[in-house]
């Protein structure tokens, strides 16, 4: 789906075009590294400063990094468990705020200045490649979290409460990273066209309402995305009380 | 993951929507860099401030909250203090005034009964004086009438 205005071009849209590079024989998408690592840039640069000198009253930066710590931990706490909760904050963390970066990195920096050869920069949680990476990421860390925490035990929670959830949970395995991935790709995605083409259509006033439905929306993802691996990473150390 | 082998096969990408290709283990590569990166830059040493900060507030608010309990427990100690001083000064008070009593009392009876021996005295003696006038009126009267008679009679 190419749109195309002569008038207009910065409300051009393209959809599935890629910037492609080669390395050897393997293929990545050069604009969604591009714009990853100005939105990593941006996030280290943020906590560095943030982090340069840090006093027990907080001021300026500090005090954003500190919310924003102890809203993470809450969330991880919440999910997790008292227990085991220390050892996947940094985890937890990192996706809310890749994500969440990502996605008004995408919606609020005006990547249509920058001219790349084919495709276009953008949120690079629009990718699938992203948002595949993390939720395998998220997979890996349960399977990761349960056996090392209750070694073979892990697999009894396959058969709880009665053997005949086994199927279900099995699939569960799989269903789990699929609708993260594309819970995420697809919001976002969805909101970068939708304001495309309101954009595209109407340049003035009227993409402002979904702009901002689009920001609300970034930030929720980005929550659900790591409230929900908390709560996998969650249900996997869970131990059970008989 | 196969369909990027595959592309990277026909050497040729067409893009799409759900081209997954090697762009996805190099972002998950990325994504655990950058965990570790802020676990270093971020998750430690704010988490370290914040609980310090958390720690010390727990501390300062015990240590206030003992504070506060020995404040309570010497007021409680001094009002019981004052009340006990309030009480032996009543006492006192009330002792001293049973005392200023009982000597008024005391006065009083003695004025009293001086008074009362000094008045029977003085009746005593008028009594006395009015017997010994009494006496003298009527010896007088009797001499009189003696001489009245004498008079009288001795003329018939």
């Amino acid at each position: 789906m190419v749109l195309l205005s002569p008038l207009l071009p910065f409300a051009e849209l393209e959809v599935g075009k890629q910037f492609y590079w080669h390395i050897g024989n393997l293929h990545l998408h050069g604009q969604v590294f591009l714009s990853s690592w100005v939105v990593i840039g941006a996030l280290l640069a943020l906590v560095v400063v943030g982090t340069r000198s840090m006093q027990r009253d907080p001021s300026g930066v500090q005090n954003l990094l500190e919310f924003l710590w102890t809203y993470i931990r809450d969330l991880a706490r919440e999910q997790i468990g008292e227990k085991a909760y220390r050892d996947w904050l940094p985890f937890i963390g990192t996706l809310f705020l890749f994500i969440f970066v990502c996605n008004w990195g995408g919606a609020l920096i005006p990547w249509k200045l920058v001219e790349i050869p084919s495709g276009e920069l953008g949120a690079p949680t629009a990718d699938i490649n992203t948002t595949v990476a993390m939720a395998l990421l998220v997979s890996l860390s349960y399977f990761y979290a349960g056996l090392s925490r209750k070694g073979l035990r892990y697999f009894e929670y396959y058969v709880e409460p009665t053997p005949i959830m086994l199927p279900f949970k099995i699939i569960e395995d799989f269903t789990k990273p699929l609708s993260l991935s594309f819970r995420l790709f697809g919001n976002i995605l969805a909101d970068e066209l939708v304001v495309g083409v309101l954009a595209f259509l109407v340049p003035v006033i009227v993409p402002l309402p979904a702009m901002f439905l689009g920001l609300f929306t970034s930030a929720i993802q980005a929550l659900i995305f790591a409230t929900l691996a908390a709560n996998y990473i969650g249900e996997a150390v869970h131990e059970e009380h008989h | 993951m196969s369909s990027w082998l595959l592309l990277a096969a026909s050497g040729a990408p067409e893009g799409g929507l759900f081209d997954l290709d090697a762009t996805l283990p190099l972002m998950a590569v990325q994504v655990v860099v950058l965990t570790f990166l802020l676990n270093a830059l971020f998750f430690r040493p704010v988490g370290r401030v914040v609980e310090d900060r958390e720690g010390f507030i727990t501390t300062s608010r015990a240590e206030a909250k003992q504070k506060l309990a020995q404040v309570q427990r010497l007021e409680s100690d001094l009002a019981e203090q004052l009340k006990a001083a309030r009480q032996e000064s009543q006492k006192l008070i009330v002792e001293a005034e049973q005392e200023v009593d009982k000597l008024y009392r005391e006065a009083l009876a003695l004025a009293q009964t001086e008074a009362n021996a000094s008045r029977e005295k003085a009746r005593r003696e008028i009594e006395q004086q009015r017997e010994q006038a009494l006496a003298a009126l009527a010896g007088e009267s009797d001499r009189l009438g003696a001489l009245i008679v004498n008079r009288l009679l001795p003329a018939q």
